[in-house]
């Protein structure tokens, strides 16, 4: 046992640290500091700078672009990009569809569509949820008739985060309705350029439109756009979810923004002293490094064990990182609320570019209500906490 | 990085088990705790004979030479069985106070007896006064000739009832609660001038208020250097930190084991109880506080050969805060989750929880070092 990282390792961790911190465009970076949305363009502009450098989908088969990283490796590049703070590439092609596409996608597939992923010439969005399918997600009814060499799609898909900037949908669809619930579900590629979709945004409580519904109306799909065989999408969609698991605990992301609300807590005065002065505060937040600390360590755990897994599945212990990483992650943006005092008041304005016109309060305060209103999703996507916790009932606990 | 036990550790984790299974039942452990000592000499003795009493010292004195990994595995083992033996007061805190303070010639005297299980040894550190604060030292020494006289009085000393000899920190100088001016002296249990009173405490196990008046100790029974021994105490303390960390882990890990087993067996409504989702997740909530105490525990392990104090006092400030509120959490669910059953004398949770109360209280409860971590500006560089 020896729970210090290799020199190796930490030669791997200091050059992918200076990659990022001369690599991430400053305007990028600000912006992720202060807790503002990215738009597509930032998006696009990092992603192609971390293909060029053959960084944007490490965690893929070499031979369609990824980098041979050990589990190790991976944990770290990724710990250091969130910590810089970088944008993470694109998860919906990058996270969840490239390995789809991977380990179930026809040759034709994978040569038209993962390295337009890999450098996001394609954007993806993720068509799951439907109105009536949330927790229950296999009770969905987005329909998929076969006619001649198409299918055609009827229904609606909801909280389709980002379909606004989308080429491409991945999508469950219900192509046996006679079958039990799980069986009769296939896994579609949809071009959001198809003639009869609707794409229409949900503001959330922060103000912000990160989400859609999204409306199929008679839309016609080409069955060369079906992924592995019909009416087995479920297995795919399991797999898929697993993979969403794994580094969801965000430990880098928080690791940023504790150190971005301490360096605040020593500028946000309370009287004649810094609110880090405050002996409450300051254990609060200091409750919120341990807990941080233990899931980091429970984190790495899970990527050694990788290592000597034989078993293909997702590790049922990643779901106590999902709990655990967005529980912490929701309290950090609670004490950063806490922290701003009246100045949280004012609602956000977006600044229009060009304008001069100073922001309301201190300038850091403007994204942090919406910050805290806006992660209270954290807990609720890719399965809500309380589905992680059925999981660990029945998958680590027999219950 | 690595987390797997090498083949020694894993031949050590094996055989302490096998022990501890063969003697260590609970019901044993009950009847021990009713022998003349409140432990077993008995199982000690084997302990002795495994090369538990001698593992973390070096080689050339008598040890074994193994380090901070060894004695985690040892210690949830222990945890596990929820051992009764003065295994913390002897090798870890005593043997520790030797291991960094003790000159070659009294290593080479003191190990061998400590690993062959003749020498039980206490650590007299606390007073009334003091609470947590390892420097708050009344206790004073005052040089006489070549030797020194001790007076004063100490509480709460682990194991100081059956120990032959105590390790006592008494002021040579400065006022209580200064840093500097602290001493170690070996004191034998039944010199002159000591006089003890032992007890049972909550968690079965036993201690000692221990009553100095002008005991004698000679120039070689001094420990280190004395006035500078605090340094020294802090650094045993942490280890002792990442020890009951180990154990607690094991404790945790029996409560929890113990209460998904009764989930899935106790029947109310015609259903196991463990069939209704609310209990599930109770259940669950108690799996992810062991499993981030269990982070904590290595990271302790890890942490204890850290050469900056400062950083390792934190760790173990960190670690103390994770497990204390863990125990907590899953102490409280599992008699509560037992329901009625977990709340009797004669069925073995409760006395899993005492334990872990116990060991939350020791060096300080979670919220003295929250308290503690967020004064010295908590893990995160800002």
């Amino acid at each position: 046992m020896d729970l210090r990282f290799t020199p190796d390792e930490i030669a791997f961790r200091d050059e992918v640290r200076a990659f990022f911190r001369s690599s991430v465009p400053d305007g990028v970076r600000r912006k992720m500091i202060d807790g503002r949305h990215l738009a597509k363009e930032d998006f696009v502009v990092w992603q192609r700078l971390l293909n060029a450098r053959g960084w944007a989908v490490p965690h893929w088969p070499v031979e369609w672009g990824g980098t041979g990283w050990s589990p190790v490796q991976q944990y770290l590049f990724l710990d250091e990009m969130q910590q810089a703070p970088a944008p993470p590439p694109l998860a919906f092609g990058v996270n969840m569809l490239g390995p789809v596409l991977i380990a179930f996608g026809s040759e034709a597939q994978k040569r038209r569509f993962l390295p337009r992923i890999a450098n996001i010439d394609d954007w993806w969005c993720q068509g799951f949820s439907e109105p009536g399918a949330g927790s229950d997600l296999a009770s969905l009814r987005t329909s998929a008739k076969r006619d001649g060499d198409h299918y055609v799609v009827n229904g609606q898909k909801t909280w389709t985060t980002l379909a606004q900037h989308a080429d491409w949908i991945f999508c469950l669809v219900r192509t046996d309705p006679q079958a039990k619930k799980q069986q009769g579900i296939s896994f579609l590629l949809i071009d959001m350029k198809s003639k009869g979709i609707t794409v229409r945004p949900i503001v959330t409580i922060d103000g912000s439109r990160e989400i859609n519904e999204v409306f199929f109306d008679d839309v016609r799909v080409p069955v060369e756009n079906l992924v592995g065989e019909e009416n087995k999408g479920w297995d795919y969609a399991k797999f898929l979810l697993g993979n969403e698991r794994v580094g969801i605990a965000r430990v880098g992301v928080s690791k940023e923004r504790v150190r971005r609300l301490k360096q605040l807590a020593a500028l946000e005065r309370d009287g004649d002293r810094p609110m880090i002065e405050d002996e409450r505060f300051r254990e609060r937040i200091a409750l919120v490094e341990v807990e941080l600390k233990a899931l980091e360590i429970t984190q790495l755990r899970v990527v050694a064990a990788e290592r000597s897994r034989t078993d293909k599945r997702p590790d049922p212990a990643s779901s106590i990182l999902k709990i655990k990483g967005s529980e912490i992650q929701q309290a950090v943006t609670e004490l950063a609320l806490e922290l701003v005092g009246p100045y949280a008041m004012p609602a956000p304005q977006e600044p229009d570019e060009g304008s001069n016109e100073p922001p309301i309060g201190p300038d850091w305060a403007g994204s942090v209500a919406p910050t805290y209103f806006n992660w209270r999703k954290i807990s609720i996507y890719g399965g809500s906490n309380e589905i992680q916790k059925n999981i660990i009932a029945k998958a680590i606990l027999g219950l | 990085m690595d987390f797997d036990l090498s083949e020694e550790q894993r031949l050590l984790k094996d055989s302490v088990e096998r022990l501890l299974g063969d003697h260590g039942s609970f019901e044993r452990r009950q009847a021990h705790a009713r022998e003349p000592d409140g432990w077993s000499r008995r199982l000690w003795a084997r302990y002795a004979e495994l090369g538990l009493l001698g593992l973390p010292f070096e080689e050339r004195h008598g040890g074994l030479g193994a380090g901070p990994v060894e004695t985690m595995v040892v210690m949830e083992a222990l945890g596990r069985a929820l051992a009764l033996e003065p295994y913390l007061a002897t090798v870890v805190l005593a043997g520790g106070l030797i291991r960094h303070a003790g000159s070659d010639r009294q290593k080479s005297s003191l190990v061998p007896k400590i690993a062959g299980g003749s020498l039980i040894l206490a650590f007299a550190q606390g007073e009334r006064q003091a609470r947590y604060d390892l420097a708050d030292v009344a206790t004073t020494a005052r040089k006489d000739g070549d030797g020194w006289v001790l007076d004063g009085e100490k509480g709460v000393a682990l194991h100081g009832d059956s120990a032959d000899r105590l390790i006592v920190s008494a002021r040579v100088a400065g006022t209580r609660r200064e840093r500097a001016g602290i001493g170690l002296f070996l004191v034998d249990a039944t010199a002159l001038g000591v006089t003890r009173r032992g007890y049972p405490t909550v968690d079965g196990l036993r201690a000692a208020e221990i009553a100095l008046s002008g005991v004698r100790v000679d120039a070689h029974d001094v420990l280190g250097d004395p006035g500078k021994a605090l340094p020294v105490i802090e650094l045993v303390v942490d280890e002792a930190i990442a020890a009951l960390a180990a154990e607690s882990i094991g404790v945790m890990a029996v409560m929890h084991e113990a209460t998904v087993e009764y989930l899935k067996t106790r029947k109310q409504f015609g259903a196991t109880i463990g069939s209704f989702q609310v209990l599930q997740h109770r259940a669950v909530d108690m799996l992810m506080a062991l499993e981030q105490a269990r982070s904590m525990a290595l990271f302790a392990t890890m942490m204890v050969t850290e050469p900056n104090a400062g950083e390792r006092r934190k760790a173990m400030a960190a670690t103390k805060v994770q497990i204390g509120r863990s125990g907590k959490l899953i102490g409280q669910q599992a008699i509560q989750l037992h329901g009625g059953i977990g709340m009797t004398e004669a069925y073995k949770v409760g006395h899993y929880f005492k334990r872990m109360t116990m060991i939350d209280i020791l060096f300080g409860p979670a919220e003295h070092h929250l308290t503690a971590l967020a004064r010295a500006d908590g893990l995160i560089e800002a």
